[in-house]
């Protein structure tokens, strides 16, 4: 039996082989791998590029206090992009399976319809949650837009639900039994993570203090969008150095504080749809940015 | 000989209720292929897989027949440099043109041999456009931005035209002879060679039943299989059924279990788990009661080491546990705690909350303790974490805990059945409190909708508007919850919508024709009881003897009267001077109307009575003319038959019934 992280050596290995960086968690509170600058940004534009990451994703709303066998705070996801995806993509992701000692001929897979949208990243695409002997171990989706932009190359992202997958494997009736090394346990390692933040996020939170840090951000994150258009158009050097990924990590900050805002019932239904819509005009603005600096005869898409 | 043609489009895993729409689509598509090119020929199958599209042509001809066509030059009279220009460009001599005479004159003109198409090359250039013009719910590309879109990559083609491949090329991909097998039993993951002859049993071979009813018979089999000599059946399924058979291709039924303690959370939320969300048929023991047993329909061929039935019991285990839990949070707080939460759940961004829609709600609900307590609950399950998860249980779930609080058993099953009907194969709620409340909910979210510009256009409907509506009728007609809410709708808009509904109901659901509830509805249709018990009168006494002639009088009658309205003399109304009525016809049916008492009497028996006018009425036609020279006669007359229009059309407008005489 695999351990978690042997699990999880096991299918970057398997990426890395097929042309994939193994990249590492991204530095900043996300709720989706989608949305690390690996993927947000990377999937725009006409580069084609391969990368596959471990990324913990925090959903405060989703905290059980560590007392729900299934339900967690934080879970990681193995995030894998092949863009342009390749016409075997199917065929590779099933091979990943069997990399990690799915013999598929003993068990039943199907892909069942389920399209991917998230209204805060203006981005959308189509795929299928793949069933494993009923259980959802991935989500697979073609991107069609990002940013609100349709996307020149068709990614193929794959998102492995990583708790699930080593529960199914290790036969765990919960998460928290998970062998994550020899000697350890998925509660050993995270348990006190899963109880500490669900009191912070339901409880604790100083809501004042989160609409202020909100704010803040969002203001650093236009205050820089804006200078970025106030640039000369012709001067490349100067847009090419601009800090594009720096407001973005705003835009993440922006987005987790929502989410805690949310889980901690601080936003009521008249502010919420304005609150998202704050967010995706960052998410937007700055994927048009990193378009523009990646495509300088676009420029003016930003515009 | 003829030949037969056999496409098999290769595709990533497609949406399982779209392939049944795309079939009707692509027989028809291919029909008219053959149509527009003169080619005999029919459609022998369309069948799917979730990985492949297969339609079976037979009959072909080898290609179309050689024909002439007759290209007209200049006239004659232009001259032979005129012809000379028009050999050119034809590519002939002048000596090879011909003449011909017109209506104008007489024309050069050349007859062009056509040669016919073969069928493989109109098929070959037919064919990517073909495919690709499959219309989808939703569509993506996959080879970058502005390529082609499908509904999911394609992946390969089968073409074939007897024996040879029908060469062409979409979205990147040559059409062949080869095919794929199952992803993981096919023998090898290499391209199959296929013929037409053996494609099926070739793809049987490596795990694909390509036909749907055929692996529809393999799932009930199994089934059968399963179950034999447990006492226990599966919960029949038409939807699932059609789900699992367009999931899979090569299905293969299985029995798992769950503990026993389950069966003490609501049998709704356990079906709910087993169906929704993880497509298993619940089993029933024989007297109805959930027995702990599912089947799951893997998408293999077998379960050799209890592999696929373990993965799904623990599955299942898990998110019964949920539910569970689910169950025990929310009984903390209960419904009647729960209303002022109401105010942070949103209906519609300009309509309000639930809060206010219940607040609404209320006003319309009306007088019933029951009612008007269960309008307060109704919407409280929508905070309900189990409602969070399982929102196909909304109402259901609020039904189940409003029991287990205490509430009263007639509040408990208003709220448990208030989204009913939910659809017109739905029964409408069992009980007056249900009904009204139902109503209640339905009025005001169409109401509000309308309100605030929200009415469906075309096949957008997202608050579902068409089936509050339709459910709205159901409830009325079939229900006893009073009253006559229609005659109450301000908003025109919604009262045309509301027409429509009406009218749909008799003719679609209840199957009345189109012109009997045309007839009925043009004397009225908000009071839907009453509209209800004419159109069964109606119909009762339509095929008895006097009726439909008489219906056609009527209609000559409207025609009478409408024409001596738009002279807009004001000759249509007033009352009869029977001093005037010279003819005896007219006197006699003068006599047949005023001798026709209808009082007290019921509907059925009015249109009867009403019917016996026939003699009198056809009688007053042969003889009387209507336009009299005289302006006074004329005027009398028209005078008489607005009488007769105007008294005995109160059931129904029998000038709308479509007779065979008109």
């Amino acid at each position: 039996m695999d351990s978690y992280q042997q699990i999880i050596f096991k299918l970057k290995k398997y990426w890395a082989d097929r042309g994939c960086i193994i990249q590492e968690p991204y530095d900043a509170e996300v709720g989706a791998g989608t949305m690390c600058p690996e993927t947000f940004l990377r999937v725009l534009g006409p580069k084609p590029y391969r990368v596959a990451y471990v990324q913990p994703s925090r959903r405060p709303a989703d905290g059980r206090y560590g007392e729900n066998p299934n339900r967690l705070y934080k879970h990681q996801q193995l995030q894998v992009i092949l863009k342009p995806a390749p016409a075997d993509v199917i065929e590779q992701y099933l091979g990943s399976l069997e990399a990690i000692g799915i013999d598929l001929a003993k068990h039943d897979i199907k892909f069942e319809e389920d399209n991917w949208e998230s209204p805060t990243l203006g981005a959308w695409g189509i795929g299928w949650q793949v069933m494993l002997d009923g259980l959802e171990i991935t989500q697979f989706t073609y991107f069609q837009q990002c940013g609100g932009i349709d996307l020149d190359l068709c990614p193929a992202e794959l998102t492995y639900g990583l708790e699930r997958l080593a529960a199914f494997l290790q036969n765990k009736e919960s998460v928290y039994e998970i062998e994550w090394a020899p000697g350890f346990t998925y509660a050993d390692v995270r348990f006190e993570d899963e109880r500490q933040n669900s009191v912070y996020n339901f409880e604790v939170a100083d809501i004042p203090t989160l609409w202020k840090l909100f704010d803040t951000h969002e203001g650093e994150c236009q205050r820089l969008m804006d200078s970025f258009q106030a640039l000369d158009s012709g001067d490349a050097a100067a847009r090419a150095r601009f800090p594009v990924l720096a407001a973005y990590d705003h835009v993440l900050k922006c987005s987790n504080l929502f989410n805690l805002l949310d889980a901690r019932g601080a936003i009521s239904v008249t502010e919420r749809v304005g609150v998202i819509a704050r967010v995706r005009k960052l998410a937007v603005g700055t994927a048009q940015l990193w378009m523009a600096q990646q495509t300088p005869a676009t420029a003016e898409v930003a515009a | 000989m003829p030949l037969d043609f056999l496409l098999e489009i290769g595709s990533e895993e497609i949406p399982d209720w779209m392939i049944e729409p795309a079939l009707e689509h692509l027989r028809g598509a291919f029909a008219k292929l053959l149509a527009s090119h003169k080619l005999k020929g029919e459609v022998a199958w369309a069948d799917a897989t979730p990985r492949r599209l297969v339609v079976r042509l037979t009959g072909l001809p080898k290609g179309q027949k050689d024909s002439v066509e007759t290209v007209t030059g200049p006239p004659k009279s232009a001259g032979e440099g005129a012809a000379l220009g028009f050999a050119r460009k034809m590519g002939v001599t002048p000596e090879q043109l011909q003449t011909a005479a017109t209506s104008k004159g007489e024309y050069f003109c050349f007859k062009r041999k056509l040669a016919g198409k073969t069928t493989g090359e109109i098929f070959a250039s037919a064919l990517p456009q073909l495919i690709l013009g499959i219309p989808w719910p939703k569509t993506m590309y996959w080879l970058g931005k502005g390529a082609p879109r499908f509904i999911r990559p394609i992946r390969w083609i089968v073409a074939l035209l007897g024996s040879k491949v029908v060469e062409f090329e979409v979205t990147g991909v040559k059409s062949g002879n080869t095919t794929l097998g199952h992803r993981r039993l096919a023998k090898s993951k290499r391209p199959i060679k296929v013929g037409i002859g053996n494609y099926e049993q070739k793809l049987l071979d490596n795990f694909v039943v390509v036909r749907a009813a055929a692996r529809r018979r393999m799932i009930e089999a199994g089934i059968a299989d399963v179950l034999a000599g447990t006492g226990l059946r599966a919960k029949p399924d038409a939807a699932l059924d059609n789900t699992l058979c367009y999931l899979t291709e090569y299905p293969a039924p299985i029995l798992g279990s769950f503990a026993e303690s389950y069966l003490s959370l609501p049998a709704e939320v356990l079906v709910t788990v087993m169906r929704h969300h993880q497509k298993y048929y619940s089993v029933e023991r024989a007297d109805g009661a959930l027995a702990p047993r599912f089947i799951a329909v893997m998408n293999t061929a077998s379960d050799p080491d209890g592999f696929v039935r373990a993965g799904n019991e623990r599955v299942l285990r898990a998110r019964f546990n949920d539910a569970r839990f689910f169950y025990g949070v929310d009984q903390k707080k209960p419904l009647a705690a729960r209303v002022e939460d109401l105010k942070s759940v949103t209906f519609q961004k300009e309509v309000g909350s639930y809060h206010d829609k219940v607040r609404r709600m209320a006003e319309l609900v009306g007088g019933d303790t029951a009612a008007r307590r269960a309008c307060e609950l109704c919407k409280c399950d929508l905070t309900t974490d189990m409602v969070k998860e399982f929102t196909d249980l909304q109402g259901i779930v609020g039904g189940i805990y409003a029991r287990a609080q205490g509430e009263p058993e007639d509040v408990a099953r208003a709220i448990y059945e208030h989204y009913k009907p939910l659809s017109m194969d739905d029964s409408i709620p069992s009980t007056v409190a249900g009904q009204r409340l139902a109503l209640a909910d339905k009025l005001d979210t169409l109401r509000e909708c309308f309100r605030v510009g929200l009415a469906p256009t075309g096949s957008k409907d997202p608050f579902a508007l068409r089936r509050a509506a339709q459910g709205v009728v159901k409830i009325l007609v079939e229900g006893e919850a009073g009253g006559n809410p229609l005659d109450r709708i301000a908003d025109e808009a919604l009262k045309t919508f509301f027409e429509d509904r009406v009218r749909y109901y008799f003719r679609d659901v209840q199957g009345y024709a189109y012109d009997e509830v045309n007839a009925a509805m043009a004397c009225g249709w908000s009071d839907l009881k009453d509209l209800a018990a004419r159109l069964a009168a109606l119909k009762a006494v339509r095929p008895t003897e006097n009726f439909e002639p008489l219906a056609a009088s009527f209609k000559r009658v409207r025609n009478i009267l409408d024409q001596a309205g738009q002279e807009q003399d004001g000759i249509t109304g007033g009352a009869v001077d029977q001093a005037l009525l010279a003819d005896e016809a007219e006197r006699a049916l003068h006599a047949a109307m005023a001798g026709l008492n209808l009082a007290g009497l019921g509907y059925r028996e009015q249109l009867e009575r009403i019917a016996t006018l026939r003699p009198a009425v056809d009688r007053f036609f042969e003889t009387v003319l209507v336009n009299a020279p005289e302006p006074h006669v004329r005027r009398n007359r028209l005078a008489l038959l607005h009488h007769l229009r105007s008294e005995f059309s109160r059931i129904a407008d029998f000038s709308e019934i479509v007779t065979s005489s008109n």
